[in-house]
């Protein structure tokens, strides 16, 4: 059994996991700054995994399910938890083990404890994305989501990139041995020895979220938002599209300043107020596909641009690469996200 | 003769998929070895776990046999000119590899020709199969297959080493990058890094086994014995058996140990049925029980490890089943909160099926089927207490919107079954009845299988049929029909459960107005609109529904084929009479007279079909003023009286006595085809036998068409 003292504190927690990736060649990034339902929607996996360039990043992501809010009062459960992201393109052929190198990191013997990599196909029918892979169990817990990703945006991926997401607050609360991740020990001052917890920190951003996405945000106006965003968004792949249609050939300069990124940011606003609405309940049974479809065709067609616009950097010439074809997704036994966007 | 082994090491395989794999790889390697003349002299052993699929075949020729054959060349006339061999024989030689002299002459139908003695050297088996076992590997089928590398290798699960070995020399061959040699792979945890494979042959066996890897059987028989020792410490105590929970684990470990772990028995105030599906589905872990069969607060989780030596695991496990349970318990007083009476609205918001609207539609729709079938049913003297079935289908999907089952949806309906049973759906119900509703929803997904079992009562069955009717019907109007191994509605599924259902409980329902009642409840609805058009619904849906009724005959009741062919050819749509013509028929099947029956049938058929394409006349009615033989005029007076008796048993349903009562027409039938001739010149008369024939055939061929019953001889 961990003691208490000895265990790791959840800060400790991520500096641990930041510093093994970052010594593995990692870019350590920062959690982005727009609400995402998943470490995932993230550019620096939904961009990066497209196209040819090798990557290596890791990222804290805080990931907000409105949906998934219980006011604090649930152990188990929470409206945002933190995922800790990892993109290895190409994968290296030894990444299981570096994975589980990475649980020694953080003071889990596997000899005194049972592992398996049971499977879990991963799906995101609004990203057009999906990918193989386990969700790793930990006596009996799973810890991470394990996944090669095939698909990305619709896109066959060259090469693929391996998704390792750590789930944090249940990492964290089994090192510490707790029942309630509010008991986690977030953070313990060095001099006194006086812990912070998980509570303390998130607690009332639980109970206050969860008021707002079941109770207190105004439908009609969330409605709005969504469309606002959505026009824009749409309004930009328009204007992209028309660039690139245009003969003369556009010079690259002005198609490498085209602000794709800024369209990404909009199509995840449409995401999680999607997810709002959605918690609020007031999707309908007919809307609810139309909605799902509507995101995914921004996602999908910034996708494609995004890998027409860094092709159009590459240095041949101006000569454009083929885009990889696009496919369906095809459904398999995907991870179940009911409510969710991403 | 060497050994040969091949070792396929993966990361993780899916554990549903091992076995499949295991089997077509090993399959397809001995019919590689076949093919290729190095057939081994033993037997094809394998050895697979979740990193691994091995594949040993012991005493392989270490080459092909030579082979020789005589290869014919050009004509002699051809091949000499003034008996000097010319350019033609020359370049043949060339060809076969001798000398010209060495030459042969063949005699032929078509004359005389050159001929050689061709010896053609066997290739190594090493080289064989190098060049031809990755494309057997990749070709292996996995539901679901990954690329890793290039877009073209694809597998399981990425490759991460190869063995291959005849005897201790590696074969050189190279599979989406990896180059096979001889070294192989430990247990993860237990033995990690390479593990070298000195040979092929039982020495592999010993040396993964060295490393903590073991083979499948002896997985199955340390997991069950581990199973029994953990379970001792728990005096009178039994684990649970669970014959897909123990495949899982076998196919999820290479050193399997079990520990036993507790958990509050406060806990099992909460059903029986919620806690072991925590524990199996989610878990993996099997339940407890006591001596009186009742479930314990005990589990048993299979690890991939050897031991659990400071506790470490069992504490771990025991953490996250509290907090399943918890999350459970959390659930179960949640979903209190809301009784179902008051969830049906809410299931308008709960999609049933993109085209065919919500759950709340769905529900209607089967209320009124239900009712239907329930009133068909107790007009046939079926006791169905009132009160029961249109409230429990009004409630029947309910539960859908309680946490409980979006967190379990594997314990839809049971869910359902249980709140009914706890709340109270209406202020002046008996006990009786809510118990009822409660059964009749607990069961209404029943059969989900054929081994599963059918609804427990008449009203759980009448829902249970509306409820999978109401779906079939929906979909196959919009043209979403199973085909091939597309299904993904699961309708064959649900079809097979009707016909189990109404068979086991002998329900008067006749499958197509049962379909055709479905039907006609979405009616003006906004799924209508979608319906596909150039569509017979009824047509395909009997069609449907008679395989369906076929499968069950055959490979859940054990028919004989040709008796369910003969059966269902005289009617498809009633189950129970279905069931109770094909116990007939092979009641009487053996008989001498019968087996002689279905000759005479066979060859009455055959004559009208022939009649019939000749474009032969057959008479309206027999005219007895145009019977000429003694022969034929016996069986026209035979087959009337013979007619109304089988008539008034079939209707009757004693089918035995009634097949009994045709095959008394043997002897007037076997000396009608003796003396008669029926295709004669004349055409009147001709046409009177061809309709003395016809009615034969009709009158005797309600119960079953003896023609379909495959007799000896044949």
């Amino acid at each position: 059994m961990v003691s208490q003292s000895k265990s790791l504190t959840f800060q400790e927690l991520i500096l641990k996991l930041q510093t093994f990736w970052a010594q593995r060649g990692c870019v350590l990034q920062q959690p982005y700054d727009v609400e995402v339902g998943a470490g995932t929607m993230a550019p620096e996996t939904f961009l990066r995994v497209l196209g040819n360039q090798p990557y290596k990043v890791a990222y804290l992501q805080p990931s907000r399910r409105p949906a998934d809010g219980r006011y604090g009062e649930n152990p188990n459960r929470l409206f945002k938890h933190t995922q800790l992201q990892v993109i290895l393109k190409p994968p290296p052929e030894n990444v299981q083990e570096l994975y589980l190198e990475s649980l020694g990191a953080i003071g889990i013997d596997l000899r005194q404890h049972d592992i398996k990599f049971e499977e879990d196909n991963w799906e995101s029918p609004t990203l057009g994305a999906w990918g193989i892979g386990w969700q790793v169990m930990l006596d009996g817990l799973e810890i991470t989501q394990f996944t090669y990703f095939q698909q990305c945006g619709g896109v066959d991926l060259l090469p693929i990139s391996a998704e390792l997401t750590y789930g944090l607050e249940r990492i964290a609360a089994f090192l510490q041995d707790v029942d309630s991740i509010y008991d986690i020990v977030w953070a313990r001052d060095p001099e006194t020895g006086h812990p912070t917890t998980y509570g303390e920190v998130r607690l009332a951003e639980e109970l206050q979220f969860s008021v707002y996405n079941f109770e207190a945000a105004d439908v009609p106006k969330t409605w709005r938002h969504f469309e606002v965003y959505e026009a824009e968004c749409r309004a930009l792949l328009d204007r992209y599209a028309e660039l690139t249609k245009a003969k003369p050939q556009v010079p690259a300069a002005e198609k490498e300043r085209f602000p794709l990124l800024a369209a990404y940011d909009l199509c995840l606003k449409c995401s999680h107020l999607f997810n709002i609405l959605d918690a609020r309940g007031a999707i309908s049974v007919t809307e609810r596909v139309g909605v799902i479809a509507r995101v995914r065709a921004l996602a999908v067609g910034i996708a494609k641009a995004y890998l027409q616009q860094q092709a159009g950097q590459s240095e041949s010439a101006g000569e454009e690469e083929p885009a990889a074809p696009v496919k369906t997704v095809k459904t398999g036994r995907g991870k179940k996200e009911p409510a969710q966007v991403g | 003769m060497p050994d040969f082994l091949l070792e396929i090491g993966c990361e993780e395989i899916p554990a549903r998929l091992i076995e499949a794999g295991s089997l077509e790889l090993r399959e397809r390697v001995g019919k590689l070895l076949e093919r290729e003349r190095l057939a081994p002299k033993g037997a094809i052993a394998f050895l697979d776990t979740p990193r691994r699929l091995a594949v040993l075949a012991s005493g392989i020729p270490a080459a092909q046999p030579d082979v020789t054959e005589q290869i014919t060349g050009p004509s002699l006339a051809v091949a000499y000119k003034d008996g000097q061999p010319t350019a033609a024989a020359h370049a043949f030689a060339k060809k076969a590899g001798v000398e010209v002299s060495q030459l042969e002459k063949a005699s032929t139908p078509k004359g005389e020709y050159l001929s050689a003695k061709v010896t053609k050297k066997g290739r190594a088996a090493s080289e064989i199969l190098a060049e031809l076992l990755p494309k057997e590997i990749q070709s292996i089928y996995w539901p679901k297959n990954m690329y890793w590398r290039k877009s073209s290798e694809r597998f399981v699960r990425p490759v991460r080493w190869l063995v291959a070995l005849l005897d201790a020399e590696v074969i050189p061959l190279e599979f989406d990058g990896i180059r096979a040699g001889n070294n192989s792979r430990g247990h993860r945890i237990l033995a990690d890094g390479a593990v070298q494979i000195p040979s092929a042959g039982t020495s592999y066996v010993d040396a993964v086994a060295a490393a903590k890897v073991l083979g499948r059987g002896e997985r199955q028989q340390q997991i069950r014995k581990a199973l029994d020792v953990a379970t001792r410490a728990i005096p009178g105590a039994r684990w649970r058996e669970d014959k897909a929970l123990l495949d899982t684990v076998v196919n999820l470990t290479e050193f399997p140990s079990v520990i036993l772990g507790n958990f509050d028995p406060q806990f099992l105030e909460l059903p029986e049925e919620v806690l072991v599906t925590v524990m199996r589905d989610h878990q993996k872990y099997f339940a407890v029980e006591d001596a009186s069969g009742k479930l314990a607060p005990h589990f048993l989780a299979v690890l991939n490890t050897d031991a659990d030596r400071e506790g470490t695991i069992r504490h771990g496990n025991e953490r996250v089943l509290r907090a399943r349970f918890n999350d459970a318990r959390f659930f179960w007083q949640t979903d209190q909160k809301q009784s179902l009476r008051d969830r049906l609205d809410l299931l308008k918001h709960v999609t049933f099926q993109k085209e065919l609207g919500s759950y709340y539609d769905k529900t209607i729709r089967t209320q009124r089927l239900a009712s239907w079938l329930s009133e068909t049913v107790k007009q046939a003297g079926f006791a169905i207490r009132p009160g029961i079935v249109h409230k429990a289908a009004c409630l029947a999907k309910t539960d859908l919107t309680t946490e409980l089952v979006k967190e379990f949806t594997e314990l839809q309906g049971i869910v359902g079954g249980l709140y009914a049973r706890v709340q109270v759906l209406d202020e002046h119900m008996n006990d009786d009845v809510r118990q009822g509703i409660s059964t009749a929803i607990y069961d209404h997904y029943k059969p989900q299988s054929m081994d599963d079992s059918v609804p427990r009562t008449v009203e759980g069955a009448v829902l249970s049929i509306a409820d999978k009717a109401d779906s079939i019907a929906g979909m196959f109007a919009l043209g979403l029909i199973p085909s091939g191994s597309k299904d993904p509605f699961g309708l064959r599924r649900q079809a097979n459960g009707i016909v189990k259902t109404i068979a086991e409980h002998k329900l008067p329902v006749q499958l197509g107005a049962l379909m055709q009642d479905a039907r006609i409840r979405y009616h003006g609805s906004d799924a209508e609109k979608q319906f596909s058009p150039n569509l017979s619904f009824e047509e395909a849906v009997r069609a449907f529904f008679r395989e369906r009724l076929e499968f069950y005959l055959r490979d859940a009741r054990g028919f004989a084929y040709d008796v369910v062919n003969a059966v269902l050819a005289a009617g498809s749509d009633d189950v129970v009479d279905a069931v109770a013509r094909a116990e007939a028929v092979t009641k009487v099947r053996p008989s001498a007279d019968f087996e002689s029956i279905s000759v005479a049938f066979k060859r009455t058929k055959n004559i009208l079909r022939q009649a019939i394409e000749a474009g032969k006349e057959i008479a309206q009615a027999v005219d007895s003023a145009l019977l000429k033989e003694s022969a034929e005029r016996a069986l026209a007076e035979q087959v009337p009286q013979t007619a109304k008796r089988v008539e008034s048993l079939r209707v009757d349903r004693n089918y035995e006595a009634a097949l009994l009562e045709i095959a008394k027409l043997r002897p007037a039938i076997d000396y009608f085809f003796d003396k008669v001739m029926v295709m004669v010149e004349d055409a009147r008369l001709r046409a009177n036998r061809l309709a003395l024939l016809q009615t034969l055939l009709k009158e005797f061929s309600t119960i079953a068409d003896f023609s379909e019953i495959v007799t000896e001889g044949k």
